[in-house]
């Protein structure tokens, strides 16, 4: 029973970074309708920028913020100065796929040239080693906070959306754009800040999961791979949903690994996203008619 | 004058006799190299060909189906694990590829199953989950894979008394030309055509009485046959196997090849093939660089030329039959 209640909070703990990125997938899907695969990258540029800083020896209340304002301003100029003229042009939805791919290829390669391909150990306040024992469970530092972080993260995004004005503006801009756009709300600026906003939700699970695993150029692949299975399962256009997948996925990972096999514990976010697409592929809480063939 | 009055004539490969001249000037180009080029040249020819087949097949799918697929480097890993166990038992070159191509294919039908309620981004993921699913079983299941030390393929046995990259290069050059042809005749072709009905409208196609779910799984089923060839040809050209190999990287190498080359072109598919391997080798001291170039090059065919390689090629081919005149 212990072990089953510590795998489960490990479960939770990764579960809600991958929540937190799937919140980024989401919250860009469902304003702009695009599948952003350049999210665990400009995931990895953020924290990228927060770990130049700290080598600085800059204190991590500065390198933090500003990491997440790198990220969002990436975010944001890619939109304005490569998305929007596209969606002008008319891109279809494979061609704004291809875009999101060719920046994350971008910020691939400037981050390997500007930082190189080694792993570093990314300098964080909080421990991985020092451990609280609750009872019969242990819980660190880390994972505890990780889970704080993503518990915050969720709990700003729902006051963010529900409770203010622009969190309105933003539902009524992925609602109908049509609409939005003749009740006067400025839909660009409001869908440059859901990109800005779901950039700066990957930074903070960038940074967490880079003090629990090491910094390379290409440690967000794996997250935002599952993430992207959590989102899928919790369903594309349901933020609740994303950070339930999350959550459901983070610990169904953990108890794979501990009871079935510890192997082929990675390979199950991606059998969960074909499983769910093909039995609902509108996933746990999302809304999409289904097509039938 | 060049009057085309019938479809059939319309659908002709090459209609002209200088084209068909010029084309039999660059073959015999082709087949002459072995004898002044440089034998890293030949390896790199070899290269081009086998992955200028798989990204036909990519091709086949995006391109003139329209499905989006980021699974490839899944397919690729069946076709060249089955091409490899099939050459260890024994099994003759073009057979074991044959066999290669059969396994993927069958893989693909499987996964084109899901394409059928799928539509556009989830089809991506879909694929996408499909592609690391099969990374991760290759690199955790030792009989699969061969264990630890990788999977050793039987080179192949130059004859002819050609040296070992030249008869590869011939091999590699004889299977594209086959490949080519065969992508002509089936774009060409009520499927090809069924295709690309699909591809503009789904409905359209259906009230033209095209079964959409046999013709979606068919595209999936002959696209992933052709990247089983290229994992088998690859197989062999690497003559070793590891599952590091077939990492979602590869898959999106495939990707950029599609969209560099021209979507909907099979000619393009040579052109982004050539794209993809020539510029990591001539760019070797700057490594870092080639996914930035990678980028910035879909970025750029993407807002100025969405036809790609082949767009600029046809336009520069009509540029020349008009000319003087513009």
């Amino acid at each position: 029973m212990e072990r089953l209640i510590q795998y489960v909070l490990t479960g939770l703990s990764a579960g809600s970074l991958y929540a937190l990125v799937a919140l980024g997938i989401v919250l860009v899907y469902r304003s702009t309708r695009v599948l952003n695969f350049a999210h665990g990258d400009v995931a990895t540029f953020g924290t990228f920028v927060a770990f130049a800083l700290a080598m600085e020896r800059y204190p991590f209340a500065v390198a933090f913020p500003v990491a997440l304002v790198a990220g969002s301003l990436v975010a944001v100029l890619f939109y304005f100065a490569v998305l929007v003229p596209a969606q002008r042009q008319g891109a279809n939805l494979l061609g704004q796929v291809i875009l999101t791919l060719g920046l994350a290829l971008i910020l691939q390669g400037g981050i390997v040239y500007r930082w190189g391909a080694e792993p570093d150990r990314f300098p964080f306040p909080l421990s991985d080693s020092r451990t609280w024992k609750l009872g019969p469970i242990f819980v660190s530092e880390l994972s505890l906070g990780t889970f704080a972080a993503g518990l915050v993260g969720s709990a700003l995004l729902y006051l963010l959306v529900q409770k203010t004005r622009l969190g309105l503006a933003m539902r009524a801009t992925s609602e109908n754009l049509a609409a939005a756009q003749t009740l006067g709300i400025p839909t660009r600026r409001v869908l440059a800040f859901a990109w800005a906003v779901a950039a700066a939700l990957g930074v903070v699970a960038g940074v967490f999961l880079a003090s629990a695993l090491l910094l390379d150029p290409f440690f967000m692949l794996d997250p935002f791979l599952k993430a992207f299975a959590a989102a899928v399962l919790g369903g594309l256009n349901s933020l609740p949903g994303a950070i339930a997948g999350g959550l459901i996925l983070g610990v169904a990972e953990s108890l794979t690994g501990a009871y079935l096999t510890i192997q082929f514990k990675n390979t199950l976010a991606f059998v969960v996203i074909i499983v769910v697409l093909l039995i609902r592929p509108e996933g746990l809480l999302g809304h999409e008619f289904k097509e039938r063939v | 004058m060049d009057l085309v009055e019938t479809y059939r004539e319309d659908l002709r490969f090459a209609r002209k006799r200088t084209t068909w001249v010029l084309l039999g000037v660059l073959l015999a180009a082709l087949l002459w190299l072995p004898w002044v080029a440089h034998p890293s040249w030949l390896v790199r020819l070899s290269l081009i060909a086998l992955y200028a087949i798989g990204v036909m097949g990519q091709n086949l799918l995006i391109g003139y189906a329209g499905l989006i697929s980021f699974g490839q480097a899944g397919f690729l890993a069946i076709g060249a694990y089955a091409f490899g166990h099939l050459r260890l038992l024994g099994v003759p070159f073009l057979l074991a590829l044959a066999g290669a191509g059969a396994a993927a294919g069958v893989a693909g039908l499987l996964v084109g199953f899901p394409s059928l309620r799928l539509k556009g981004p989830y089809l991506a993921i879909a694929t996408l989950g499909f592609g690391i699913a099969v990374y991760q079983v290759f690199a955790n299941s030792e009989v699969l894979s061969g264990g630890r030390s990788g999977l050793a393929v039987p080179k192949l046995q130059p004859a002819w008394g050609l040296s070992h990259e030249a008869y590869v290069y011939y091999v590699y050059l004889a299977l594209l030309l086959g490949f080519t042809v065969l992508t002509y005749n089936l774009v060409s072709s009520y499927v090809g055509r069924a295709f690309v009905a699909i591809r503009d409208s789904e409905i359209a196609a259906e009230v033209m009485g095209v079964n959409l779910t046999r013709y979606k799984l068919l595209a999936f089923a002959i696209s992933s046959f052709y990247t089983g060839v290229h994992g088998g040809l690859f197989a062999q050209f690497l003559s070793h196997l590891e599952p590091q190999t077939f990492n979602v990287a590869e898959s999106l190498t495939l990707f950029v090849a599609v969209i560099v080359g021209g979507l909907a072109s099979v000619e393009g598919s040579i052109f982004g093939a050539t794209f993809v391997i020539l510029v990591p080798t001539l760019l070797s001291e700057y490594r870092w660089f080639v996914p930035m170039l990678f980028g910035f090059a879909i970025l750029m065919v993407l807002i100025f030329e969405p036809l790609g390689l082949a767009g600029r090629w046809l336009k520069t081919r009509l540029y020349f039959q008009l000319w003087p005149f513009r």
